[in-house]
């Protein structure tokens, strides 16, 4: 049956027409997909009323970055990325491992790393996010070094960046015992008498880390629990003041940019 | 920076800032690739690298060379390199103390306004020394043997007379090494001064015999070497045997 065109409503008085649709409510026919992208406003909305959240991440994700920063200035994320890395594997792999010296800690890992599926590359990927984590540190500390990053205002975020450092080595080298095989351990040992020749707290410092005079029983729980307890907390709360400052201060120009600009200015002014 | 400089910096900075691009999405796009290529090598890594497992931790043995993780290796060399135990203390502590507080006042005691790498040249190749010295201390570390192995002359009479003395001396002077003696004996330039005596000029005090003897049946806390592989002891008995 063909089509009737469609005839021209009525003209209709003003005060009876329909209201026009007030901006952010729905438009009459109101389908599943704008359904849920009310929802989706409505908690967002929620949450806002009583966190103030947006703000504060409005405040983090539109902050305007200088131009002309570079791949360089990716390294920092990375870092974090590579931490979170760590992060997710370690819990996976303290799924499995127990910390008991006299045989059960070396049966775990052979046990994750011989039989739980996916066992081996889980833990290869801890073991080798490890060195690619210091890598990444090196590397943007090295960008932080030579662009003059850590001049003012940012010296004090340089100073967290020093710990952060420091933190980082102390998890490879508590995490270096755990497996508990042979290379592990010895190398542990070395590394404990090496600190207990440190000036004045270095031999307290070594009986801390083997909870004694003698390396034994408590020294792998000892490892273990800084390994995935006090260290990690410390380095996702430093991580945090590290970001929150880069945010307040601002992500550095490249210390080339400045210069252009002043060449302009100067020939502006001739 | 005096006064001036910092509100001239603030300013620049300000002027840029307000020039630049908002972080999401532009940077979050870049370091969302960096991420995934972190990840890809990550992954890559554990696949082609796995991750091994080696023998049970076994506290009796004497023979085990420790070796850290890679990035460890400069702290290393630079206790190897360092030999009198006067200055070990330095070596393994002193240095790196020192580093890590220099590091930490970087930007207090490097105040200057100029942030441009080529237009400060101390700072630019202070930078590139340290790294090429940690670079050349981790390629030494990683080649190097033991932290304990013995660096000396080899006696004279033992060169000239070559072929299997020279080879025994040699395979003894290794397993020495690697037993651990040098936590307690010294020898040469090596090793701490005690618990145990000096053993640079032992031959002279000790017949053949009396060293192996000794060796078997030690006085404590010394352990003793009996269950070493017969080939290794008498390589140990032949090496100290020729240290007049």
């Amino acid at each position: 049956m063909p089509r009737l065109p469609k005839l021209p409503s009525p003209p209709v008085p003003g005060p009876l027409k329909a209201p026009p649709p007030r901006p952010g409510e729905g438009n009459g026919a109101v389908g599943p997909l704008e359904e849920a992208k009310e929802a989706g406003i409505t908690v967002v909305d929620w949450v806002d009323e009583r966190t103030s959240l947006s703000g504060a991440g409005r405040w983090l994700m539109f902050r305007k970055v200088p131009k002309g920063t570079n791949w360089f200035y990716t390294l920092g994320s990375a870092t974090m990325f590579a931490f979170l890395s760590q992060a997710v594997t370690g819990v996976f792999l303290a799924m499995y491992y127990r910390p008991d010296p006299s045989g059960g800690a070396y049966e775990s890992i052979r046990h994750v790393t011989n039989d739980v599926f996916l066992g081996q590359f889980v833990r290869g990927m801890h073991k080798w996010g490890s060195s690619v984590m210091v890598i990444l540190v090196f590397l943007h500390m090295g960008r932080t070094f030579f662009f003059g990053a850590y001049k003012y205002p940012r010296e004090l975020n340089w100073v967290i960046g020093v710990v952060l450092l420091i933190l980082t080595m102390t998890m490879s080298f508590t995490g270096y015992l755990l497996p508990f095989d042979q290379r592990a351990y010895w190398a542990t040992i070395v590394g404990v008498n090496i600190n207990g020749t440190g000036p004045l707290i270095g031999p307290y410092l070594s009986d801390f880390l083997r909870g004694g005079s003698e390396f034994g029983a408590t020294t792998l729980s000892r490892f273990y629990a800084i390994h995935m307890l006090l260290v990690p907390g410390l380095l996702a709360a430093l991580i945090g003041a590290h970001l929150y400052l880069v945010a307040k201060l601002g992500t550095t120009a490249p210390p080339w940019l400045k210069a252009e600009k002043r060449a302009e200015l100067h020939e502006a002014e001739v | 920076m005096n006064k001036r400089e910092k509100e001239a910096y603030l300013r620049d900075y300000a002027i840029l800032k307000a020039k630049g691009k908002p972080f999401f999405p532009y940077a979050v796009a870049k370091d969302g690739a960096m991420a995934c290529v972190v990840m890809a090598v990550i992954i890559t890594m554990s696949l082609v690298l796995g991750a091994e497992l080696g023998s049970k931790a076994n506290p009796t043995t004497t023979t085990y060379v420790p070796r850290p993780e890679w990035y460890f290796f400069f702290l290393f060399e630079v206790l190897r390199v360092i030999k009198p135990p006067s200055l070990v203390p330095l070596a393994t502590i002193g240095v790196p103390t020192l580093a890590m507080i220099l590091l930490f006042l970087l930007p207090f005691y490097d105040r200057g306004p100029e942030r441009r790498p080529e237009r400060r040249p101390i700072a630019t190749v202070t930078g590139i020394v340290v790294i090429a010295a940690m670079a050349f201390l981790t390629y030494e570390g990683a080649n190097a043997g033991s932290p304990t192995a013995i660096e000396m002359p080899t006696p004279a009479h033992v060169v000239k007379a070559g072929g299997a003395t020279l080879g025994e001396y040699e395979a003894g002077k290794l397993v020495v090494a690697q037993s651990g003696c040098l936590a307690c004996h010294k020898i040469g330039e090596n090793g701490n001064s005690g618990p145990g005596p000096d053993l640079t000029h032992i031959a002279s005090r000790l017949p053949r015999q009396g060293i192996a003897r000794t060796l078997v049946n030690p006085t404590a806390p010394m352990p003793s070497f009996k269950n070493l592989p017969p080939q290794k002891f008498k390589s140990v008995v032949e090496f100290l045997s020729q240290l007049k």
